[in-house]
């Protein structure tokens, strides 16, 4: 009766509202995440590296970044003549056919892709297809790309090739290929493209197919990295991770605490100065410096660095803070009456102490969320991340360590902040609004 | 001097053989310390207490603030421990009590305090906390508890019952607070009650409802009462024998009207004149009451202790030597050096 009327005040602070909010879409997005995209299926394509990612574009940035009126960057361009909707003509002959086909795409944007690159399919047994590649601008120009024989797989990277450089004059290939560089190497010709490969199949039963990748400078929701990772699969996977990491911490340390804090108020004598003493050796033990070193030394998984987290911060200030206020409980005439009927010790400190600050601490753990969420962060950030797991902490160490700011990719680190901001920020303002609803005394005037 | 009447004091003489409760030499010294492990002296908040209760009786135990008896209650109802002497509950001792034993004397007692907001939980609804001992005493059928709640209650005038179980204290008056706070302590069937200062706290208009409850409860369930307070005004409605208390000694039991309408010691005669009595005329009246602050516990007074505020002092005899317990009249028993000579057969 009492909880409902609590809740009902919560609604009286237009920020509790606004922190449960967020609070709520981290949730939901976390609880999304783990259905639509499984733990196991989110660490292979983390961990797949650049066989997953191949058609990804290197650190393109998200792809909203477009909306902005004066940006108009390239999306990377797929076109695979296994598609299906690529018409090539065969010409056969006694021994030798003869094949063409043309993938054509239309390139509206204002930047040069980042890479082009075209991958040959050869089927055959013991002779592979032998194709010339030429480019057609879509005013009129015509550049060969150069010969290449087919093997089951050949990955053309145009972008690398020396002879095509210097046919283009030195200039970066996709400059060459996508502006009318003898005039103006700086202005993107927009139009339709075609790639016509053509060439020749030594065997009747051989055939060859072309997938030609442009990629380009924007990807997805939330960008790529360095290793051409869909950045948004951290972000997804880290909420989840980060939500656990920091409820499991704070209500862990806050209830232990609370518990021995109420143990030793009340048993006092020998069992509370060894509960003092522990806490004021722990007081002085850095935190960071023994989770670096079990980190080091022992494991780095997120599981086994709460678990660590959770131990050292039972014994903290906070047990102080709680003796006093149970202290005071202690001497109440409530537990001297439950003592005249019976109460045992333990019956009096989880019946009788317990519910009595339980209401008081439920905001301080709140509050206490974030804070955990920040330590899984900068634990990562120190390089003591998760091995296996995408996380936050991870996305702004991998940012760090491969100088996003300093290279201009400061999406990879502000994505992840933000959203580090934002759990703060939600669990604060609910966290404060709950503190003024059950601490009434530090409502403002 | 007649010393054949005297009754020396810490050998628990008095106790009869019908006792529900003895208390025998009782002491209760809290210790006073410094740094943390220096003892530098005691509390004697107890001090050489006896007194006997049989079953079903009432008594008074009437002194002013910070004379022990509180700290008496609390020793009787074992939440503290005594440091000398016994008590004896239904002829066992129940500082030996342990265990299985130990649980059986805490259901054979009720305790009634002064502030009954404090002690109920603010935290449990009525039904839960009236649940409380029986629970810890293994009543474990639910409709059982609930029978006995609701019986407990309807004894205590809480009607209808099912308006207050779901309720917290604090939806509740002060009087109707004290009714649970009684509820709680007759819910386990108890053969002792200590009421400390049950009615102190209570609106006067609620203060008269409540005693007679109690005094009727008490009666009809035959249960010992010791009545705990510093208003002797309710204590002739109450209590079969009054036991003064003064600076952590019994300085004089007597049955009630005898005590009311003859004091014999010093203290209880300016106890009484300190009754209010609510009329006009009293305006301007001056009252003799001796001056003087409560002695300090820690650093009584030698000799009696009543000593420096005594109006009749004896030089040489009050302040040097502790005055043993003398009975002037039949049961009626005093100390004070002042009956050293009329006591006798």
């Amino acid at each position: 009766m009492a909880r409902a009327n609590r809740l009902r005040e919560l609604r009286r602070y237009p920020s509790a509202i606004a922190g449960a909010a967020i609070i709520l879409l981290l949730v939901i997005t976390a609880l999304t995440t783990i259905i639509v995209l499984p733990y196991d299926r989110a660490i292979d394509l983390w961990r797949g590296g650049e066989g997953v990612w191949l058609d990804n574009p290197r650190n393109a940035r998200p792809a909203w970044f477009n909306v902005l009126p004066w940006v108009n960057l390239p999306r990377t361009v797929i076109v695979d003549s296994r598609d299906g909707d690529i018409t090539r003509t065969i010409r056969p002959g006694e021994e030798v056919s003869e094949f063409a086909m043309d993938l054509t795409f239309d390139y509206r944007a204002d930047a040069f892709p980042q890479e082009v690159t075209v991958t040959l399919f050869g089927t055959f047994d013991d002779l592979g297809p032998y194709a010339t590649l030429t480019w057609h601008t879509p005013d009129g120009r015509m550049i060969p790309l150069g010969d290449r024989p087919a093997g089951a797989q050949t990955v053309v990277r145009l972008s690398q090739d020396a002879r095509l450089i210097r046919r283009l004059t030195n200039i970066p290939v996709e400059v060459g290929l996508f502006s009318d560089y003898t005039v103006d190497s700086s202005t993107v010709v927009k139009g339709r493209y075609r790639l016509e490969v053509d060439g020749f199949l030594f065997e009747p039963d051989s055939d060859i197919d072309v997938k030609l990748v442009v990629y380009g400078q924007v990807h997805g929701l939330a960008g790529t990295d360095h290793r051409r990772r869909d950045i948004s699969i951290a972000l997804l996977w880290g909420t989840p991770i980060a939500l656990t990491f920091g409820l499991v911490a704070a209500v862990g340390v806050g209830i232990t605490t609370m518990i021995v804090a109420a143990i030793g108020a009340w048993f006092g004598k020998w069992v509370d100065s060894l509960i003092q003493r522990i806490t004021e050796v722990n007081l002085i033990l850095p935190l960071l410096p023994l989770l670096v070193m079990v980190g080091t030394f022992y494991s780095r998984s997120i599981w086994n660095m709460l678990g660590v987290v959770i131990l050292l911060s039972i014994f903290s200030g906070a047990i102080k803070t709680y003796r006093a206020m149970f202290l005071q409980v202690r001497e109440s005439p409530y537990i001297e009456a439950a003592r005249a009927y019976g109460a045992g010790g333990f019956r009096v400190v989880f019946r009788y102490m317990i519910p009595r600050i339980l209401p008081v601490l439920i905001p301080s753990f709140v509050t206490a969320i974030p804070g955990y969420v920040f330590l899984e962060a900068s634990l990562a950030a120190l390089g003591l991340g998760d091995p296996v797991l995408p996380t936050w902490g991870k996305l702004l160490d991998d940012a760090r360590v491969n100088g996003a700011l300093y290279n201009g990719h400061y999406y990879w680190m502000i994505q992840p902040a933000v959203l580090l901001m934002l759990t703060g920020l939600g669990f604060a303002m609910l966290g404060f609004a709950l503190d003024r609803i059950f601490n009434p005394r530090l409502r403002e005037i | 001097m007649a010393e054949t009447a005297v009754v020396p004091q810490g050998t628990g003489q008095d106790s009869r053989p019908d006792a529900l409760l003895a208390v025998k030499d009782l002491h209760t010294w809290f210790e006073l310390r410094k740094w943390g492990f220096i003892r530098t002296g005691w509390v004697r908040a107890v001090d050489s207490v006896d007194f006997s209760l049989a079953a079903g009786e009432a008594i008074a135990i009437v002194g002013e603030s910070g004379c022990g008896k509180s700290s008496l209650a609390k020793t009787i109802l074992g939440l503290n421990t005594p440091t000398r002497g016994q008590i004896f509950f239904n002829g066992r001792r129940i500082s030996h009590l342990t265990g299985r034993e130990g649980e059986w004397y805490k259901s054979q007692i009720g305790y009634v305090m002064q502030d009954p907001y404090g002690a109920l939980p603010p935290f449990m609804s009525i039904r839960r906390l009236l649940e409380e001992p029986l629970l810890i005493h293994g009543v474990k059928d639910p409709a059982e508890r609930h029978e006995r709640i609701v019986e407990a209650m309807t004894q205590m005038k809480m009607t209808p019952v099912d308006d207050f179980l779901s309720k917290f204290p604090h939806m509740l008056s002060g009087g109707q607070q004290q009714r649970v706070v009684i509820a709680r302590a007759i819910i386990l069937k108890p053969k002792l009650i200590v009421a400390d200062e049950p009615v102190s706290m209570l609106d006067a208009s609620v203060r008269v409802e409540i005693l007679q409850l109690l005094r009727g409860l008490q009666r009809d369930m035959n249960i010992g009462l010791i009545y705990i307070t510093h208003d002797l005004s309710t204590v002739r409605y109450f209590s079969e024998r009054i036991f003064v208390m003064y600076a952590g000694r019994l300085v004089e039991e007597a049955e009630v009207d005898d005590l009311l309408d003859d004091p014999k010691h010093p203290y209880t005669k300016a106890l009484l004149e300190a009754i209010a009595d609510p009329d006009a005329g009293n305006a301007s009246v001056y009252r003799k009451v001796p001056g003087g602050e409560p002695p300090s516990l820690a650093n009584p007074p030698s000799g009696c202790r009543f000593h420096p505020r005594c109006p009749v002092m004896i030089k040489g005899l009050c302040e040097v030597e502790d005055p043993p317990r003398f009975e002037p009249t039949r049961e009626h028993k005093t100390l004070c050096w002042l009956y050293r000579e009329v006591s006798g057969e």
